[in-house]
């Protein structure tokens, strides 16, 4: 142990600011914890008092197996992937040359566009549910992956992710690349996205964790047990097969959330630099 | 190319930043805009590659008007003073990006489609032999695989250069390329600018707020201040023959002594306790600005008319040149005169030394800061009455 840290040990202040990080850590961390846990035990164990993390009888394999096979639990998985990555492009292929025009080209009215932006970013998508219902009836996609992507396709969130990053980036290299020929459209792709990578990783990373995980919407848009994403199929597996088998459900409820876990962890340095944004020049 | 500007302004909101700029270019001439940062140089230098509209007013380049030319069409390359490169290219695909839009069309460009197209493989091997050529003539053919974040501000400098050469532009537009380099680095660089220019022979407008560069680069000097252009003349002529105060004041280091005078009948001028004689017409009593350049002062041992009386204050060997400071009465600033070494030996500090000053390179300027034209001008008069004196 270095001597910084003995005497950050030492101080209360120090204690203090670990105590409480330790502990919004810990909060945070149990019910994942409590749902691997239960995911691995026996019915008969999930609902005695008190708690172990360790199950008495190992049951883990058994909860998984049905988990896998009672429910289309890879049906889910793939509609998820279908639908998550869809909406990730899609919106980047929007985001995007928004965000430039924002935040390089000059045109009346862009500071009205810009606040009406950052009004859509603090409104919450929940709000639009009954109107877009209505819009998606109308034009018939209800039920279809087409209704579970569009209502995300234009993200303000992505607009004033790449405008801040846009911004960053110095107007002489717009200049030079409008001299070398490239059309504003080019610069997008082949200027401003390149180097604005730290925040569409730090991007692709927010959206696809909320659009996986995002059970309301889909709630409303299908019906067809085929195209439902995963949080959605758990919810209709629940009340269908598995009834109050919880562990089988804590098994499909671990499957779903470990992908993005994963891909958090290996993309953990690009997210946080995206985040504080314009690191890598 | 010959580029013309006509009456060009610009404002940015009420911010008015060009007034009126008005400039003939002539084909293959080194023209350097020289003026003080916030000017409104680079403004400028956008408009002529069409990266900003003016406000009002007329660019032609090679006879053509220009207004609402893109810039990709205006066949002017710029290098930026931050360099500018793309980050996340090489070398290679920096300098070959201009080639690659104009040389391969849409489809040709596409990564895998193009390969199959007639007449891409030809293409793109001219551009990679073009891009190797460039790189060469700058000696940074071996840096081509590097992406710029591996280079030193020197070799980026360069990169920048060949980004702009390699397309082979009738036009060179420079913003301050140079700023951002060490002091060795930049005379050297200044070195192959010029060198550059002579062998392309193509027009470069090169903007710098450093006169050294403007007086050794170019064959004429456009100096800038506030938006306005004051006088655009070969280096030499700026400085010795200024039309204005203010380009007086700008030009030359140590800064020209301002003295300020009062006519006192035809021909005589009053100024920090002496009389200097002038022809000029003018009335009695006006007030004139006496403009002295630092090496038109020497030494004289008699006192009186025409001679500056003061006390050393300051004296600064430079080697061949020493720079005295004078204290001189009823002056607010020292006066600063640059003498020859040999000729002044002994100054100490403290002493008292009489200055006359070249009365042929005297500079008269009215309280606007117009130049008074004295009728007694030119280089053959000074020398003979040198001579007199000697
Ligand atoms: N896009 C812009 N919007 C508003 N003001 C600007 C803009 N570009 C330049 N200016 C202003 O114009 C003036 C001249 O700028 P610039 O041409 O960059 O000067 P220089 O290159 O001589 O240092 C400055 O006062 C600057 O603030
Ligand atoms: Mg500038």
């Amino acid at each position: 142990m270095s001597a910084a840290s003995s005497t950050t040990r030492l101080s209360a202040p120090g204690l203090l600011r670990h105590a409480v990080l330790l502990a919004t850590a810990a909060l945070v961390l149990i019910p994942f914890v409590w749902m691997v846990s239960l995911s691995i035990k026996p019915p008969g164990e999930i609902f005695r008092t008190g708690f172990s993390f360790w199950p008495h009888q190992f049951y883990g394999f058994e909860n998984y197996a049905k988990a896998m096979t009672e429910a289309p639990l890879p049906r889910y998985m793939l509609n998820g992937v279908i639908v998550c990555t869809l909406i990730v492009l899609l919106q980047i292929l929007v985001c995007a040359p928004a965000a430039y025009a924002l935040a390089k080209l000059d045109f009346p009215g862009r500071g009205l566009l810009f606040g009406m932006v950052l009004v859509a970013l603090i409104l919450p998508h929940e709000v639009l549910a009954l109107p877009l219902f209505v819009l998606g009836y109308k034009l018939g996609i209800l039920n279809t992956y087409a209704a579970l992507i569009f209502p995300y396709v234009v993200s303000p969130f992505g607009i004033f992710l790449f405008r801040q990053f846009f911004k960053t980036i110095p107007d002489d290299v717009v200049h030079a690349a409008r001299l070398d020929g490239l059309n504003e459209l080019a610069i997008v792709w082949k200027v401003m996205l390149p180097m604005a990578v730290p925040a569409i990783i730090a991007f692709a990373i927010f959206s696809v964790v909320s659009h996986w995980n995002s059970l309301f919407w889909p709630l409303i848009a299908v019906r067809d047990q085929a195209l439902m994403p995963p949080p959605l199929g758990i919810m209709a597996f629940r009340n269908e097969e598995a009834g109050n088998d919880y562990g089988p459900l804590m098994a499909a409820a671990t499957i779903v959330v470990a992908p993005l876990v994963i891909a958090f962890l290996a993309a953990q340095t690009w997210f946080v630099e995206g985040m504080t944004g314009g690191a890598v020049k | 190319m010959s580029i013309s500007l006509s009456a060009i302004t610009k404002s940015f909101g009420k911010n008015s930043v060009l007034k009126e700029i008005s400039l003939d270019i002539a084909d293959g001439e080194f023209l350097t805009l020289l003026g003080p940062s916030g000017c409104g140089k680079s403004t400028l230098l956008r408009i002529l590659a069409g990266l900003e509209l003016q406000s009002s007013g007329t660019v032609s380049i090679g006879g053509r008007t220009v207004d609402g030319v893109r810039p990709k069409r205006r066949d002017v390359a710029m290098v930026f003073q931050s360099y500018a490169l793309y980050p996340h290219m090489t070398v290679a695909e920096n300098m070959a990006l201009p080639l690659r839009m104009r040389g391969l069309n849409a489809w040709q460009r596409l990564p895998l489609v193009g390969r199959l197209l007639p007449g891409t493989r030809i293409a793109k091997r001219q551009i990679e032999e073009e891009v190797r050529r460039t790189a060469d003539a700058l000696s940074i053919g071996p840096l081509l695989d590097r992406k710029p974040g591996q280079l030193s501000g020197g070799q980026r400098q360069r990169v920048a250069l060949g980004r702009a050469m390699v397309r082979q532009p009738t036009v060179f537009l420079m913003d301050e390329p140079l700023s951002n380099l060490d002091a060795k680095l930049r005379v050297q660089m200044r070195a192959e600018i010029k060198e550059l220019h002579s062998r392309l022979g193509v027009t470069f407008v090169y903007v710098t707020h450093d006169q050294s560069e403007a007086m050794t680069l170019s064959n004429r000097v456009a100096v800038m201040l506030d938006g306005e252009l004051l006088q655009v003349a070969p280096p030499h002529e700026i400085y010795a023959d200024p039309d204005d105060r203010r380009v007086a004041e700008f030009i030359g280091s140590p800064k020209i002594n301002m003295l300020a005078g009062t006519v006192r009948e035809r021909g005589r001028i009053d100024a920090a306790g002496t009389t200097l004689s002038a022809v000029l017409d003018m009335p009695v009593g006006t007030l004139v600005a006496v403009g002295i350049r630092p090496e038109a002062f020497h030494l004289t041992h008699h006192a009186g008319a025409g001679s500056f009386a003061g006390t050393v204050r300051l004296v600064e060997h430079m080697g061949s040149d020493l720079f005295v400071h004078l204290d001189v009465r009823g002056q607010g600033e020292p006066l600063i005169a640059r003498l020859l070494a040999e000729r002044a030996p002994h100054v100490t500090i403290g002493q008292t030394l009489h200055l006359a000053a070249d009365l042929d390179r005297v500079l008269l300027f009215d309280e606007a800061g117009r130049r008074i034209r004295t009728t007694r001008e030119g280089r053959g008069a000074s020398v003979a009455r040198l001579r007199e004196m000697a």
